[in-house]
């Protein structure tokens, strides 16, 4: 059974460092600014890179005169994208982009060329110089325009003839009788809704250094959260020998999905540093951050719900538009995440989605915290909301009774092991005093439920292979430290630190004698990176299974000079210790030492992949499959002036199921973090572009930290983390993601309480003082006829007697 | 091309920079102290913050001419030799860096801040960081660190 640790409360001690509230590796380094981002990396005679970005969302490129730029003092390089030809795309399947731009740019700020020069202001004088011809072409901004023009002009040349070259993925899936699911329904609700971009805004922009040795030796430092991936398009797209090329990846200030694929610096550092022979760096400035982008799709979603009189949900389906931006990122994913993540943790017999992603002149969106179920979730939760509306059940009580359970499969085949959603409802339900406030809070103010679930990591990898999708290394020393070499990517989430509390709890050494070297494909096993919430489920379990390898050496030994059977080893809090007999004991440094003597010198490899028989065996049917699932449910508490339409969330309870919490500091921190990004797309935030009629149609609205409004401490609510533990059967000790799934419910809890608070249905984000203003006139003009919800609250109200709320109600 | 000459972490320095360099060029190019971040260079964000003449400042903001002859603190100067301040000792213990990128600065706003109200409320914490993005925590333990900081420096 799951167990309720509010505020993070340790387990039951049944291991020595699993499950306390430690520190992190990094901690410290981070606080005194000792640890080195790229940026601080200062190489002798490095020179400084720029690139040269298209002024226009759509043009063809007729000619690139760089001479002047090469003969600018202080220039050591320039690079065009007939220098790097092959093309590229974090999935094999759909290489449509270049290091820089060939005969054709897609978006304000694709690359079409990059300098090196001695420093930044050189660098960016000689941009000035570099002299680019287009020929401007028609350009897409809405998805629905670009899908509809079925005979061209194309953003890219369709794939085969006769198709159309503005789409880039059609999912079609259908999993049990929808329609006669609705049909019988007792309750069919409808509604479109708008998920606005938003992009991920870490606050150390990308950067990249580069450099080039005699032999084809090539080393890139990056801001990455897949150095692999990485290592394998530099060798792929600049023909390299792998095997010279380097990948270190430096601690990540902040990167939420933003730089999880390769980008034009990282291509463009290499290439300039073998042309000149000396270290090149690129830092992309923040504009630029905002038109690297790979964020958030803005999704149009149209859903039908229908339930029974229970509230048991009997139908779902869904049509979603993506709107893509210019190139295809992780689309396809995007494209199947839409539907395929939705089946759970609710029971519905019959499910149908029907998603197609468009491109369109903006940059390329991707994936954010969440990839592609966050927009769909907001929209499904409000649908439930109204379903419970509509049958006077509890927003919460509803969620409980379509519970799928643990143990099971989804109606897309999908396999649920873990689950403990019905205790992340309690917990809320409990915690934020939802049975006095639902529907009794006097008007303007409202609390509103939303449940989730999220993959821990994707059971298939991006390129197909049958080999690890995580692997460690430990090397010991006679001074009884441990040595892990990971390649997965530390990126703020605390991945090296997971993995020293993972070893030290098999080997019993203290967490101050384990050392962790991470993300340098020189020294490092292969995994794949930091996304999908993959770390601590895959890399976990990798450790444990080096530490276990090695274990048993030491079991061995210690067991032999004890005349014991190893199984009788016991090693924890440094020492090894004999099973039965606490009198017997030696440190483990000294246990280290007599392995080494019968064994030679110390190591071992571990490694962890996914199971392959999770999932259906439909097409699709390995999009959305996971070892194991996390699930969320929060409550949001806000006010809302009605005067100004301004919705201050006041508080957000987060329960959250992720097996168990290895260090429940980590843990909580990850669920308030996402908490925080999720509250900050309902209210805040907004990637968007200027149009046409706005002048320089395909800008960006606010590519700046000041008008790409994120909160700041005033604006962010009261946070209050509940962690859930159900124990994942297959997790390490049971733990499950805690990364991502958090975000979801945080945008629909906030919908459904402004719901509660002032009677209306937000259905397009963000949910701004304008928006929310706006649809409170259009409710009080409406009156009974367009507004059920609304007016359906305050009778209601009037019915409980409600204090004072229901005068308001009624009233502008 | 300036001399300038200021105090750094209570060392005297005299450095020579082109005079429209601000002081985070100055203290990350000039005099190798990478721990200040620059996340904008516009003063949006505060990952640059530091400390001058005991105020709180945008170093990507501050000419470093008007920095001449001042006192700066940064956050390689807010140890006494290996012993962190208690405001980084309790980043550490509650997990209040995630990514790291944003911590420098959030430090000396909160050193600022304790200098100048020992017993800040949770109010006044969020009022002084107000001016720091923090993209990974949700500043909830930025504000239990800041607390617990702040207890441990009154003790």
């Amino acid at each position: 059974m799951p167990s309720v640790t509010p505020g993070g409360a340790a387990p039951a001690r049944e291991f020595s460092t699993i499950g306390r509230r430690m520190r992190k590796v990094d901690g410290l380094a981070k606080a005194t600014g000792r640890a080195r981002y790229t940026d601080d990396i200062q190489l002798p005679g490095m020179l400084h890179g720029k690139i040269l970005r298209s002024p226009h969302p759509h043009a063809r490129i007729k000619s690139i005169d760089a001479s002047a730029a090469e003969r600018l003092k202080g220039v050591h390089a320039v690079t065009t994208g007939r220098d790097m030809p092959v093309p590229y795309g974090i999935i094999p399947w759909t290489p449509d982009e270049h290091p820089l731009c060939l005969d054709r740019v897609r978006y304000v700020g694709d690359g079409v060329a990059a300098v090196a020069a001695v420093d930044e202001e050189t660098a960016n004088e000689a941009l000035g110089l570099v002299e680019v011809v287009y020929e401007e072409l028609p350009a897409y901004f809405s998805p629905h325009e670009a899908i509809a023009a079925e005979s061209g002009p194309f953003i890219h040349e369709p794939r085969r003839p006769g198709r159309n070259g503005n789409v880039t993925k059609v999912v079609r899936l259908e999993f049990g009788d929808v329609e006669a699911g609705l049909a019988e329904s007792a309750v069919v609700v409808e509604g479109d809704y708008f998920f606005e971009g938003t992009t991920h805004t870490p606050i150390e922009p990308h950067c990249a250094i580069g450099m080039a040795e005699r032999g084809g030796r090539l080393t890139v430092w990056s801001a990455t959260q897949v150095p692999h991936y990485l290592h394998r398009e530099l060798a792929r797209v600049l023909d390299l020998d792998p095997a010279l090329v380097r990948v270190v990846q430096p601690p990540v200030g902040g990167a939420f999905g933003g730089k999880s694929e390769p980008f034009d610096l990282e291509f463009c550092v290499a290439t300039l540093a073998m042309k000149t022979g000396r270290p090149v760096k690129i830092l992309y400035t923040r504009e630029e951050v905002f038109y690297a982008h790979r964020g958030r799709h803005p999704f149009h979603m149209r859903y039908r719900t229908g339930a029974d009189e229970n509230g048991m949900l009997a139908a779902v389906d869904a049509e979603i538009v993506l709107d893509g931006g210019a190139y295809a990122s992780f689309g396809l994913v995007t494209t199947y995440y839409s539907g395929q993540l939705l089946t759970a943790p609710y029971q519905m017999p019959a499910y149908r989605f029907h998603s197609t992603r468009a491109y369109t002149n903006k940059p390329a969106c991707g994936p954010k915290r969440g990839h592609g179920s966050v927009q769909p979730r907001f929209a499904f939760e409000v649908q439930l909301d109204r379903i419970a509306e509509r049958l006077a059940i509890d927003p919460i009580e509803l969620r409980r009774r379509n519970f799928i359970g643990a143990d099971t499969r989804t109606v897309n085949d999908l396999r649920i092991t873990s689950n403990g959603f019905l205790e992340c409802l309690d917990a809320v339900e409990a915690a934020s005093g939802w049975r006095r406030k639902f529907r009794k809070l006097p008007f303007g103010r409202g609390v509103g439920v939303a449940g989730s679930t999220y993959i821990s990591g994707t059971n298939y990898p991006v390129y197909p292979n049958d080999m690890p999708q995580s692997g460690v290394q430990l090397q010991v020393d006679r001074s009884g430290r441990v040595s892990v070499f990971s390649g997965a990517s530390e990126i703020g989430q605390g991945a090296d630190s997971m993995v020293a509390y993972v070893v030290a709890e098999e080997l019993g050494v203290p967490l101050e004698h384990i050392r962790v070297l991470a993300g340098d494909t020189d020294f490092t096993p292969v995994d794949l990176g930091a996304y999908s919430s993959r770390v601590t489920f895959m890399l976990g379990n990798a450790c444990i299974d080096a530490a276990r390898r090695l274990k048993q050496q030491v079991q061995e030994a210690v067991a032999e000079a004890w005349d014991a059977k190893p199984g009788e080893v016991l090693l924890a809090g440094g020492l090894a210790m004999r099973k039965g007999d606490t009198g017997v004991s030696m440190s483990v440094r000294d246990a280290f030492n007599l392995a080494e003597a019968k064994f030679g010198t110390l190591g071992a490899t571990g490694s962890y992949d996914t199971p392959k028989d999770v999932h259906g065996s439909y097409r699709g049917a390995t999009i959305g499959a996971s070892p194991a699932y996390s699930f969320s449910a929060h409550v949001a508490e806000v006010r809302v002036d009605p005067e100004t339409g301004f919705v201050d969330v006041e508080k957000i309870w987060i329960a959250h199921d992720c097996g168990r919490a290895l260090n429940p500091v980590l843990v909580e921190g990850q669920m308030e973090g996402s908490a925080y990004m999720g509250f900050a797309e309902a209210v805040m935030e907004e990637h968007v572009f200027k149009t046409a009629e706005q002048g320089r149609a395909g800008l960006h609205n606010a590519p700046s930290l000041l008008d790409y409004r994120i909160p700041t401490s005033l604006d962010t609510p009261a946070l209050e983390s509940l962690v859930i533990e159900s124990v994942d059967p297959e997790g390490p000790y049971g733990a499950k993601e805690a990364g991502e799934g958090p975000l979801h419910p945080s945008i629909p809890a906030i919908a459904n309480a402004i719901h509660d608070a002032v009677g209306v249905r937000m259905n397009s984000l963000p949910f701004s003082p304008p928006r929310v203003w706006a649809a409170l006139q259009n409710r009080t003009a409406a009156g009974a006829e367009g507004a059920g919800d609304g007016v359906a609250k305050a009778g209601r109200r009037e019915r409980e007697g409600g204090s004072g709320g229901v005068a308001k109600a009624v009233t502008p | 091309m300036e001399v300038v000459r200021l105090t750094v972490n209570g060392d005297e320095r005299v450095c020579g920079v082109p005079a429209h360099y601000t002081l985070l060029e100055t203290l990350r190019y000039g005099l190798g102290l990478t721990g200040s971040k620059q996340g904008c260079d516009k003063g949006d964000c505060g990952a640059c913050t530091v400390v001058l003449d005991g105020k709180a400042v945008l170093s990507c903001l501050t000419p470093i001419l008007e920095a001449e002859g001042r006192h700066v603190r940064t956050v390689e100067g807010l140890a006494s030799g290996v012993e962190p301040h208690p405001l980084q000792d309790e980043f550490d213990l509650h997990g209040a860096a995630q990514c790291g990128f944003c911590t420098p600065g959030i430090l000396c706003s909160a050193a600022a801040l304790l200098d100048r109200e020992p017993s800040p409320s949770r109010e006044d914490i969020r009022e002084a960081l107000a001016g720091n993005l923090c993209r990974c925590t949700g500043y909830e333990k930025i504000y239990d660190a800041v607390e617990g900081a702040a207890a441990r420096c009154r003790a």
